[in-house]
């Protein structure tokens, strides 16, 4: 560690990682050593890369909506077109952005570091995984150029297997399908490494919740991710070669396509969620300074939401015609699942009650998925009750309550994440400055343009409609005006971001003072993740960092003793 | 591989085997079982959707299912699946010799239950085979041969048209005058009208049996039967390549006592793929 | 079709209008729901804040000492909520059951959805694009589809359920305020999704059989050719065009009078007989090309309806 007495600029100092500067990013070159890699962190820099065009692709085709929609009629495209392009909206943004996000972006970069370990189990399968993301996100951009798909990601029957052109569907589905199991091959892949590549003297109970949120999330996506590839290969089959198990002509049932589909498609919100959660948990202690409060019952409700997950898909399927008493189960669990994440929103504001708070930008993130995922979440609570499901399901409702889970929850927790960890991948600062400019923006912009749609749903106005009544112009305008504002918010994330790379000040080891073991290793981290092996200590016990202003991170002040963290004595 | 820094190392003993990344040849060991286990899971349960569509037809349909799998041979099937048990028998004896270093038994268990697999693929073929002449098809494919020809040789084409024309003739091929024909709710999935799937034909049509009329909808068992058995057969032949390649590397004499988690992984994989044919046979074969 | 609504004006800042008698306990729920969230969302808003405030972090403070666990408040924190949604769930489930399980007394209404129309079959047979009900009585709506699967959705009577093909689904309402509503399909249907509306008018005491009447009789207000222009188009415009398009079955345009060939390879004029042959046994004589899938309307046109169907074909074909 940098000495206190010098006062050498921090960018002029050797990046922390030893050997003179050798990093994962520097240690071999050219694009072979890219595309073949094994690390880890190599291939978690890839999937973020290949997500984040993902989430801007996703996100060109959402401006475009939302500009079709600003007058009641055609604005700037027909109906046709608007039809592919909120199909493609979902869709990329579900499956090759959301689902993957933390998981293949982050989790790879972070969770083996976390864990004191080298690398993941399976480093091959992990590249493996990569490519099957990348093929499979082929596929299902393909079918843009096969004319287009226009069923909605939810690919209901008979309509998916009867409508457009089978080049253009087959391809999005069989994409989806290729994408399922690179999401599958991750989660073994993590299931794995948590099992059996701890640190020794880790256990369980003092991995990071962060790894918990992982480990919960794995088990989803081998659980239910192959549910959903027989349910799309069943899809492949009926339309190709007309088997008739979905179409009533043939004595097929187009409802059994809908609980397949959602037996899946339910478990993969959590599967967004979970890993979304465990960064809160990373997140709000060390920007809190304090220790995490309620460790066994965060674990817990991840494992909790992780099983009740499969229980509830039929919530979707309220009004397709299934028997009350169905509907009556799936609303009792529905609301049981609330319970873990309340159980977590409550924890983690304890952990803020007499902490410390710093105010940088990963803990604006992390704040705004109080306010934003707390509506969302709540808004859960309306969609889970019958009386009140009817009237509201498919209706702008139900698109506002998932995009604030979904882009207020994950999004936020990612944006979060992605600063906190920022310079740990790159070894580089961003501007502080313009990160908090960026979360005002999208946080103000994302309630703009989703506030109004609880209010149209609830007045009536379906989803997915191109045209619609002009009683509710005035909602859609202020939405799509919203939308502007978010996108010029991301504009801004991007650009600090890319400057960054270049011109950003070189990030010290500790930047935020994290107590996780990522931060005992440089930024970035050198190719075997630790220069010497790590010794496994309280996650969450910060009593003996302290603040270098000459590195502009923190440090350990006693580099003996780092095991006993109860040890009340500290000096200045 | 990247060049692994072997300073930090030096104190470590790297069996060639072992991957940089694991701290024992043991911990590689138990990694790589769990993570075929788990593998195996997703496959159960991407084998589940078909067993729960059988099982969701089979509650609304049993008699599909009961006048339908007759035309199964059951024999094949029974020779099938003891060809199946056969070569996870010769899977088994190959994980064993690679355990003890074997070489030769490995070898030939190996081949051996490759030869199996192919007499199963084999056999499979025949009954294909048997169903496509016999017209025992799926969807709209299905065109039972010792139906009589007449009407048959009309084909439906668009499934909307198809559906529309099914509903249509529900409610209105009624003799009747009131327009609201009387509801009958047997089960949530309606039948189409009477005749070859798809065609809405005049009730007035000919009854084609004297003796048993087969229910409507048959060609749903063989949807079902051609994709449980289709996607099984595809397991196999995935299964038998990877045989061949853990052939291929046990010839070379890459296994032994020290190091045979390939051939024992590669066993679970197959064993799984023997287990799922145990259930699909009596569930599709063997229905009272 | 421009989508509109009217009587919008009595509905509140959230909902609309309540013109069912499911709306006002569906709407107690909402708001049951609603003021339980805002609390608890202003509880968690309003401690990040506060914590934010009182804790913000200071040069040379160290934080305070501070519990990790405590087993009381997770039991609190865990305990409320349970009790908090069990209440949700049983006011949401009683008011479900209520909505779906239709009273005995209901009049039966058949609705028949496709790609992109709702039409509506009435007791006596009337069929009709406008659902026309009575207010204070209560309706029986038995729904399928023809094609793909659409939603049936009155926002101001709260109902919604989704039409399935191949199977009949049931749902019932009892209007309560006369007026004229709209009707929204729900579930993506295909391009002209958010096209396929339809009117609901809510009849004052009597009115309605009057309406009913009137309407059942075609003839009443329109000359044999509308008539046979408005049966064209309710019941024959899914697979015949009347502009030329391709369909399902051959174009109405230029059809009358003229030869067709048929699937055997014989010929034949497309006469008076020959359409009365098509609406009565549409198997007897099939076009070449087109696939025999239509059905008969035996049962559903009497004569003069036949006879006012093949007027309109005759002015198509001019």
């Amino acid at each position: 560690m940098a000495s206190p007495e010098t006062t050498i600029p921090a960018d002029l100092l050797p990046a922390p990682s030893a050997e003179g500067g050798r990093n994962y990013l520097n240690a071999r070159t050219g694009i072979r050593s890219w595309i073949i890699t094994f690390d880890h962190k190599r291939i978690g820099v890839m999937y973020l890369v290949s997500i984040l065009v993902s989430f801007l692709l996703g996100g060109i085709f959402a401006m475009l909506v939302r500009t079709e929609l600003l007058t009641p009629q055609r604005t700037i495209m027909d109906a046709d077109a608007y039809n592919r392009m909120f199909t493609l909206h979902g869709a990329v943004m579900i499956f090759l952005f959301i689902i993957p996000g933390v998981p293949a972006a982050l989790g790879n970069f972070v969770l083996p570091i976390m864990l004191g370990a080298r690398d993941v189990a399976f480093p091959r399968l992990n590249l493996f995984s990569y490519y099957l993301y990348v093929i499979g996100a082929v596929f299902a951009l393909f079918s843009i150029a096969a004319g287009g798909v226009d069923t909605g990601w939810t690919f209901y029957t008979p309509y998916s297997t009867s409508a457009g052109t089978h080049k253009a569907v087959v391809s999005i589905i069989f994409g989806v399908f290729i994408l399922g199991f690179s999401s599958i091959f991750t989660g073994l892949n993590f299931i794995v490494t948590i099992h059996k590549l701890r640190r020794p003297g880790m256990t369980w109970f003092k991995m990071p919740l962060f790894l918990w949120g992982l480990y919960a999330t794995g088990i989803m996506q081998v659980l239910a991710t192959p549910v959903l590839g027989i349910t799309l290969l069943l899809l492949i089959i009926e339309r190709v070669f007309g088997v008739g198990i979905f179409d009533p002509a043939l004595g097929g049932d187009p409802v059994l396509f809908q609980h397949f589909f959602w037996f899946y498609s339910h478990p993969a919100v959590y599967i967004m969620i979970l890993p979304a959660m465990g960064i809160m948990s990373e997140l709000i202690p060390v920007f809190s300074h304090n220790r995490i409060f309620g460790y066994r019952f965060i674990a817990y409700s991840s494992v909790a939401i992780a099983i009740l997950s499969f229980l509830v898909w039929g919530h979707h399927m309220f009004v397709a015609g299934q028997s009350p008493l169905a509907s009556m189960i799936f609303s009792f669990l529905t609301f049981s699942v609330a319970i873990p994440s309340a159980i977590k929103v409550f924890n983690w504001l304890a952990t803020m009650y007499r902490g410390s708070i710093d105010l940088k930008t990963p803990m604006l993130y992390a704040l705004s998925f109080f306010f934003l995922f707390g509506i969302g979440g709540l808004t859960g609570l309306f969609l889970g009750a019958l009386a009140v499901n009817v009237h509201v399901h498919a209706t702008y409702f139900v698109v506002a309550h998932f995009h604030y889970t979904m882009f207020g929850g994950v999004l936020m927790a990612f944006l979060g994440a992605l600063h906190y960890w920022w310079p740990k991948m790159t070894g580089r600062m961003y501007s502080e400055r313009w990160g908090r400019i960026a979360v005002g923006l999208i946080f103000v912009g994302f309630n703009l343009t989703f506030f109004p749609q609880f209010i149209m749903g609830a007045q009536g106005m379906p989803r997915r409609y191109y045209n619609y009544a002009p009683e509710f112009t005035r909602f859609h305008r202020e939405s799509s005006v919203g939308a502007y504002l978010t996108a010029v918010g991301f504009v801004i994330v991007a650009t600090y971001l890319l400057y960054s790379l270049f011109r950003g000040r070189r990030a010290p080891a500790n930047p935020w003072g994290g107590a996780t073991l990522e931060w005992e290793t440089g930024s970035p981290p050198p190719v075997e993740n630790f220069t010497t092996p790590p010794e496994v200590h309280d996650p969450y016990d910060y009593t003996d960092l302290e603040y270098d202003p000459a590195i502009g991170g923190y440090v350990r002040k006693r580099s003996m003793d780092r095991s006993s963290p109860h040890d009340a004595a500290t000096t200045a | 591989m990247e060049p692994v820094s072997h300073e930090a190392d030096a104190t470590h003993e790297h069996p060639s085997r072992l991957a940089h990344h694991f701290d024992s040849p043991r911990q590689q060991a138990e990694a790589g079982k769990l993570g075929m286990w788990i593998f195996l899971v997703t496959e159960v349960l991407l084998f589940g959707g078909l067993f729960c569509a059988y099982a969701v037809y089979r509650a609304n349909h049993p008699e599909i299912f009961v006048y339908a799998h007759k035309f199964l041979d059951r024999t094949l099937g029974g020779i099938n699946t003891v060809v199946l048990i056969c070569s996870s028998l010769t899977m088994a004896l190959a994980v064993h010799a690679a355990q003890r270093s074997r070489k030769r038994s490995l070898v030939v268990c190996l081949a051996l239950t490759l030869l199996f697999a192919c007499g199963f693929l084999g056999i499979k073929y025949v009954e294909y085979k048997q169903k496509w002449e016999h017209g025992l098809l799926w969807g709209r494919l299905y065109r039972p041969v010792t139906h009589e020809a007449g009407a048959e040789s009309v084909r439906a084409t668009a499934p909307a048209a198809t559906a529309a024309a099914a509903i249509d003739s529900m409610a209105g091929a009624v003799p009747d005058t009131s327009p609201v024909a009387p509801l009958v709710e047997r089960s949530t999935i309606a039948p189409p009208p009477a005749g070859p799937p798809g065609l809405a034909q005049p009730r007035s049509a000919d009854a084609h049996h004297d003796d048993e009329k087969p229910p409507n909808n048959v060609q749903i068992f063989f949807g079902i039967y051609f994709m449980m058995t289709g996607l099984h057969g595809l397991h196999v032949v995935a299964g038998m390549v990877v045989i061949a390649w853990i052939l291929v590397r046990a010839s070379r004499g890459e296994f032994g006592s020290h190091y045979f988690a390939p051939v024992d992984l590669v066993g679970l994989y197959w064993h799984l793929v023997d287990i799922i044919w145990i259930f699909l046979f009596p569930l599709l074969y063997l229905i009272h | 079709m421009t989508p509109t609504i009217l009587a919008q004006t009595t509905g509140s800042f959230w909902l609309p209008p309540r013109a069912s008698t499911a709306s006002s306990n569906v709407d107690w729920v909402f708001y049951f729901i609603y003021y339980i969230s805002v609390f608890f969302f202003l509880l968690i808003v309003g401690l990040a804040l506060l914590f934010v405030l009182r804790y913000r972090r200071r040069p040379g403070a160290r934080p305070s000492e501070a519990p990790h666990g405590n087993l009381a408040l997770e039991l609190t924190w865990s305990g409320i909520p349970i009790i908090i949604v069990v209440a949700i769930f049983v006011l949401g489930f009683r008011g479900f059951m209520d909505m779906t399980i239709a009273p005995a007394n209901a009049m039966e209404i058949k609705v028949i959805a496709q790609k992109w129309k709702w039409v509506f079959e009435y007791p006596n047979g009337h069929v009709d694009e406008e659902l026309h009900v009575p207010v204070d009585q209560s309706v029986l709506l038995v729904m399928t589809s023809l094609d793909v699967i659409h939603g049936f959705y009155i926002p101001a009577f709260r109902v919604q359920l989704d039409v399935v093909p191949g199977r009949y689904n049931k749902t019932w309402f009892q209007a309560t305020q006369p007026g004229e509503y709209v009707l929204y399909c729900a579930q993506y249907c295909g391009k002209e999704h958010s096209n396929m509306l339809a009117r609901v008018i809510v009849h004052k005491p009597g009115e309605y059989e009057t309406w009913l009447r009137d309407a059942s009789d075609l003839f009443k207000t329109r000359s044999p050719v509308e008539v046979g222009q408005w049966l064209v188009k309710v019941r024959c415009s899914s697979c015949h065009s009347i502009d030329g398009s391709a369909g399902t079955g051959p174009t109405f345009k230029g059809l009358f009078g003229h030869e067709q060939k048929l699937r055997d390879g014989s010929k034949v004029v497309a006469d008076e007989n020959y359409i009365r042959e098509s609406i009565l046994e549409p198997q007897a004589k099939v076009v070449a090309g087109y696939d025999p899938v239509m059905p008969t309307f035996k049962g559903q046109l009497d004569d003069r309806e036949i006879m006012a169907v093949i007027d309109y074909l005759k002015s198509l074909a001019k």
